[in-house]
């Protein structure tokens, strides 16, 4: 794995496909918490940590726990019994989905926990969205796709997730800058508060279309 | 084959579940983390309004601030004398002096009386407005008439008048002051519940200035300082302003007042004009017997000074007159 690699994996997760605006994860945050500047930061920190965390996580689940491999774990434990067993016999990797929601879920409880206890001031900032990204499909989004889709080693999972929250970040920064500016504008009736919301989102997406034009 | 996937899936989730069970109950223990009982009965008691008059984020900072006894037990202005002594009660304190009501009115009666120094046309928004040139109006200290006040109103109390004044619905107003806030001209104040006399005006520019911009600013002109019975209403900075311990409303500075520039927002006033304060006095005919004694006994107290000073005159000339002899 290159340099040259990782900046082309990042770039393609930032920008090219970015988990909001072109793959469509995570609107729930993206349309729930980017009212203000302030709480889109926060929300944009707490994605970041999750991801790349949880990225690293589901990568060890995965390739030690569901993988049909030679070092999958309950492989080698049947195998030390001495029962005659082959790796394919051990293709779990249709668990995926359920194996790595609990990864997630559990992780983002310990570590609320964990800040709640060490930084009082740090779970205050961000506040609701620590549990809110437990369901959060984005971070499940990048999990799948470090594992089943693009088959990328533990490095390059860890680089995936973290410059996905980036772009998850970008595109929320933007988006709250945007609907702050538009909080005081005269918009008619109907559409104030999440209608036009969602037209920008619109717009956006299509403005991040041109991204898909780069190539290495 | 097939039993190994079935007995491994159940083995494999069994372990995840189970070891991930165990992590978080150790975790909790671990970290567990105190919460005073206090807090939740405190926050049940409060409005849950989160208005944010007592300085907290909301109701709950309120709530954990009392119990930690950073924040007086009154600090909860829309939960009055109530809310207080309820807190004080948990707690185990006692509530002081609690305060009195306020309620918040508009310092300014310019509104379509007030002339524009240029037509804007941008945000309808009071706070946009001021950042363009200070604002539409010609009088700088001024209400901007955009309603701000009227949409960040958590009650509802606020609506805009036909004059283009936020007028203040007395029943629905909890004095929480993020009016007072919000308002880049700082129009909104807040005054006493009970006191019903008020200046409705803003301006500390000259009297001069105040003409041209506005038919009913307070030009200064010190008529309602000279003849208050109780010495309550001083110009301050061209300014009337009232001292609430002070006032009876007797509504001799309405009567004198030339420009209206002092309202009265007494029940029976409100109730008669559709809730806009209005510059009557409560009683007329009483305040004109009142004033008309005011003056009187100024007449007399005036030419009582000036046979005074004849007096006082008299007998300095004369010890001339008799040194020159």
């Amino acid at each position: 794995m290159t340099f040259g690699s990782i900046i082309a994996l990042s770039i393609g997760a930032i920008f090219i496909n970015n988990f909001v605006l072109s793959r469509f994860l995570g609107l729930c945050p993206f349309m729930g918490v980017s009212k203000k500047t302030e709480t889109a930061m926060g929300m944009g920190m707490a994605v970041i940590f999750v991801m790349t965390m949880s990225a690293a996580l589901t990568w060890i689940i995965w390739t030690f726990f569901l993988l049909p491999t030679q070092s999958n774990v309950l492989y080698l434990i049947f195998k030390t019994f001495g029962a005659s067993v082959v790796p394919a016999q051990f293709d779990f990797s249709y668990l995926e989905t359920i194996a790595f929601i609990l990864v997630i879920a559990a992780f983002v409880q310990l570590v609320e926990m964990v800040i709640q206890k060490s930084a009082p001031a740090l779970y205050e900032a961000l506040g609701i969205f620590l549990p809110l990204i437990t369901t959060n499909c984005a971070v499940l989004g990048v999990a799948e796709l470090n594992t089943m889709s693009m088959h990328l080693n533990f490095l390059e999972s860890i680089v995936n997730g973290f410059s996905a929250g980036i772009g998850f970040t970008i595109a929320l920064l933007l988006m709250s800058g945007i609907r702050e500016r538009i909080e005081l504008a005269d918009i008619p009736k109907p559409l104030r508060g999440l209608p036009i919301a969602f037209f920008i989102a619109a717009t956006m997406s299509i403005a991040f279309l041109g991204f898909s034009g780069l190539k290495f | 084959m097939m039993h190994y996937a079935i007995i491994g899936a159940l083995i494999e989730l069994g372990f995840f579940g189970l070891l991930f069970g165990i992590g978080l109950a150790i975790a909790a223990k671990k970290f567990a983390i105190e919460i005073d009982p206090r807090v939740e009965k405190v926050l049940d008691i409060l409005p849950n309004a989160n208005c944010g008059a007592c300085g907290y984020p909301g109701c709950s900072g309120f709530a954990k601030g009392v119990v930690a006894g950073e924040a007086p037990v009154d600090g909860c202005v829309p939960g009055g004398g109530d809310v207080a002594e309820n807190i004080a009660n948990i707690l185990g304190k006692s509530v002081g002096e609690t305060a009195e009501p306020m309620v918040a009115v508009a310092k300014c009666n310019g509104g379509n009386n007030a002339n524009d120094k240029f037509i804007y046309e941008g945000i309808a928004d009071c706070r946009a407005a001021k950042v363009v040139a200070g604002g539409q109006k010609l009088c700088p200290y001024g209400c901007l008439g955009f309603g701000t006040c009227v949409e960040v109103c958590p009650f509802d109390a606020l609506t805009m008048s036909e004059n283009n004044i936020p007028i203040t619905d007395f029943d629905k107003c909890t004095g929480c002051g993020i009016c007072v806030k919000i308002c880049p001209n700082d129009v909104m104040a807040l005054v006493p519940k009970n006191a019903p006399i008020y200046v409705a005006c803003n301006s500390i520019s000259k009297g001069a200035f105040v003409r041209k911009s506005c038919k009913s600013g307070c030009i200064g002109c010190m008529m309602c300082q000279k003849n208050c019975p109780s010495d309550a209403i001083h110009i301050i900075d061209n300014l009337a302003r009232i001292d609430f311990d002070k006032c009876t409303a007797c509504g001799i500075c309405i009567e004198v007042c030339p420009t209206n520039t002092i309202l009265n927002k007494f029940e029976e006033i409100l109730a008669q004009n559709n809730g806009v304060p209005t510059a009557v006095p409560i009683n007329p005919d009483e305040t004109k017997a009142l004033l008309a004694k005011i003056k009187d006994e100024q007449k007399k107290k005036k030419e009582a000074a000036k046979a005074e000073a004849l007096k006082k005159a008299k007998p300095q000339s004369e010890p001339k007159g008799e040194n020159r002899a």
